[in-house]
């Protein structure tokens, strides 16, 4: 923490603009609620208020209240920063592997991603000798295994490695 | 007093080896959770949610409702040693726990912290024990638009006491009731928002969108602050307990003061942030001493603890009585119980004695219990802390993964579950309240439920939510919430300077 968001001389997206950004993607949450409510029907059916009746006055809510919220975060004239480019790439760093990971757990099971996942993590960001960072990665998976499998008799995602050893 | 003879029975229920081995796993684990930056009692307890299927709904509910106590106490560990408050509750007692660590005074800080945890939660226990029977007595008699007036109250309760701003709260809490309109129409059986994706039919299930907002939006939150922790050493052993013990009875009026504020923003569900917040400041207005906290007054840490955990445990006297939960982690408990098959509500005290009555009698033990692990267990939790981020983070993801896993056996689930915590990271960074999102997932389907029927009774009129005193009254409150900050803006500025004049 050189640094903090209030530095003048740092760099970084402001937050009234994320604030825009994120006001008007709930506000297109809400148009995609209201345009669903539509589908199904807002009226009144059979059996009372159809389906997309409820739905269609809370998307018109979150239109209202996003389209406000943007409109304030539009008027704000403050130059405040939402985070530095630094902070984002921290948050990066962990955004990245994390997407890699849940994209891999259906093909590798979550044992093997995991691992992977937490030895690239130690060695790359905590640059941890070998011995700790196989110890935690693989140690895991074998509490994970036992806890989970064993004790409790729930079954997790499993790739071809699993099937190898026949687990 | 037939609740005294039902509590008797609960505690019969409760003290079997096995339940008081899950009640000192809970507080342990639960204790781990509240120190660990990411994991906190709300998202723990969904995590370990799945784990408790095969169990007992006794069993299972003390071993949740102890990780809950746990994470309770273990939020003051952290604010008092590293000046990090492992839950938004405990922020408060930084302010003064960890300049008295500073000043060498640590022992006493905590056991200062552990005993008003232990007092705040003991009091709303006992107005558990003694109000929900009634409130769930009279709530039996309540029909769709009572139900829905007490959910109107609930919601609206969060926009007049939140500090977000008031549109913020609104389209986080509409978010979620949106999120939960998703998938199959309980009402109709029809299918709704799902445009022709298989992945959404079921709906967003709120347990994922726990985890992935307060589980991985926390460490994304701690990543960019880039945390190194500096803490104090936890110096405690029993001469300091009983030194301090002798010297909290003093401090009797704001114990006694925080305990109330508290219950009350516990029930209504404001929760225990706020609660900790406001007990300190009155708290510092009140005292003596006022114009020396912050410097390291034990005061300053009795006031913001035993509101905390009065309001925490206070939170489950809705969610027991009326099925409205005051706090996030109430709400993931209550999906616990609709998971276990039980039906939430004032039923619940009528057809399932039994549970309701162990687990308020476990929540008499499951605190003392608390009190006497975090008090020997000290320095044992301080050290987990000390593992490097680098280490904790990738495991804690892991454990968020394998949690979102567990719930439906679904990869897919675990997609949603990043895609939450991207979302509840920008989220709380623009200042929009989690906890009414997460409220509005768990009870979407009950109150819009409430709401359709109601309205077909009156075929559409909305005069259905005025037609007897009772409903009028709720809704009449919750308008007066909603529109909270606006009426005390105007208060202040129209009427005080007309007052000085």
């Amino acid at each position: 923490m050189s640094n903090s968001p209030d530095d003048p001389d740092a760099a970084g997206p402001r937050q009234r603009h994320v604030e825009m950004g994120v006001a008007a993607f709930i506000l297109i949450l809400g148009a995609i609620t209201i345009f669903g409510s539509l589908k199904v029907g807002i009226g009144w059916g059979a059996e009372g208020p159809k389906s997309g009746f409820f739905p269609f006055w809370i998307g018109l809510l979150i239109v209202a209240t996003s389209g406000f919220n943007f409109v304030s975060a539009y008027a704000k004239p403050s130059r405040k920063l939402f985070a530095e480019w630094g902070q984002i790439a921290q948050v990066l760093k962990i955004v990245w592997p994390m997407a890699i990971y849940v994209a891999a757990v259906p093909w590798l099971g979550i044992y093997v991603s995991s691992a992977i996942l937490i030895i690239g993590f130690m060695r790359w960001l905590g640059r941890y000798g070998w011995p700790l960072t196989l110890g935690v990665g693989l140690g895991l998976q074998v509490v994970i295994y036992v806890t989970f499998e064993k004790w409790f008799l729930l079954s997790l995602p499993k790739g071809p490695l699993e099937d190898l050893l026949g687990l | 007093m037939e609740s005294i003879g039902d509590l008797m029975g609960g505690f019969a229920v409760v003290l079997s080896w096995q339940n008081l081995l899950y009640m000192v796993i809970g507080i342990v684990l639960g204790v781990v959770i509240g120190v660990l930056p990411g994991l906190g009692g709300a998202n723990g307890v969904a995590i370990l949610l799945p784990l408790t299927f095969s169990m007992s709904p006794t069993s299972a509910i003390i071993l949740l409702s102890c990780i809950y106590w746990g994470a309770l106490f273990g939020g003051a560990i952290t604010s008092i040693l590293f000046n990090i408050p492992g839950e938004p509750w405990s922020v408060a007692t930084t302010f003064d726990g960890h300049p008295m660590a500073q000043k060498g005074q640590a022992g006493e800080a905590l056991t200062a912290a552990f005993t008003s945890s232990f007092v705040g939660a003991l009091f709303a226990v006992i107005v558990i024990t003694l109000a929900a029977p009634l409130v769930a007595s009279f709530a039996l008699q309540f029909g769709p638009a009572e139900k829905f007036s007490v959910f109107f109250l609930a919601f609206c309760s969060f926009v007049g006491m939140g500090k977000e701003p008031p549109t913020k709260t609104i389209a986080a809490m509409m978010l979620g009731f949106a999120l939960a309109a998703v998938g199959t129409d309980t009402v109709t059986g029809q299918l709704r928002l799902t445009f022709g994706s298989t992945e959404l039919l079921g709906g967003f299930d709120f347990l994922i969108a726990v985890i992935g907002l307060f589980g991985i939006g926390e460490i994304l939150l701690t990543m960019e602050e880039g945390l190194s922790f500096k803490g104090k050493a936890a110096g405690i052993n029993p001469a300091v307990v009983l030194q301090t013990w002798k010297e909290l009875p003093r401090y009797w009026v704001t114990s006694l003061r925080s305990c109330l504020i508290g219950c009350w923003m516990g029930i209504t569900p404001a929760g225990a942030t706020p609660a900790s917040f406001m007990s300190y400041g009155i708290a510092k207005r009140a005292s003596k001493n006022g114009d020396k906290f912050g410097t390291g007054e034990i005061e300053g840490v009795i006031a913001p603890e035993t509101a905390a955990h009065a309001a925490g445990t206070s939170a489950l006297l809705p969610m027991l009585s009326l099925g409205v939960p005051g706090s996030p982690t109430a709400a993931v408990l209550l999906g616990g119980l609709l998971i276990w098959g039980l039906q939430p509500g004032p039923l619940l005290f009528v057809e399932q004695k039994e549970f309701v009555w162990g687990l308020i009698a476990s929540m008499y033990l499951g605190n003392i219990v608390g009190l006497v692990v975090v008090l020997t267990m000290v320095p044992f939790f301080a050290a987990i802390l000390r593992i490097p981020f680098a280490i904790i983070a990738p495991v804690i993801l892991v454990i968020c993964a394998i949690g979102a896993y567990t719930v439906h056996n679904n990869s897919f689930d675990v997609v949603m579950m990043l895609v939450f915590g991207i979302a509840g990271y920008f989220l709380k960074k623009c200042n929009y309240p989690l906890a009414p999102l997460v409220l509005a997932i768990v009870l979407g389907d009950k109150a819009e439920e409430a709401f359709r029927q109601s309205l077909l009774i009156s075929q559409g009129s909305l005069g259905v939510f005025w037609s007897s005193g009772l409903v009028a009254t709720i809704m009449s409150l919750g308008l007066i919430a909603l529109f909270w900050p606006f009426l005390s803006n105007l208060y202040g500025r129209v009427l005080t300077p007309a007052l000085r004049k």
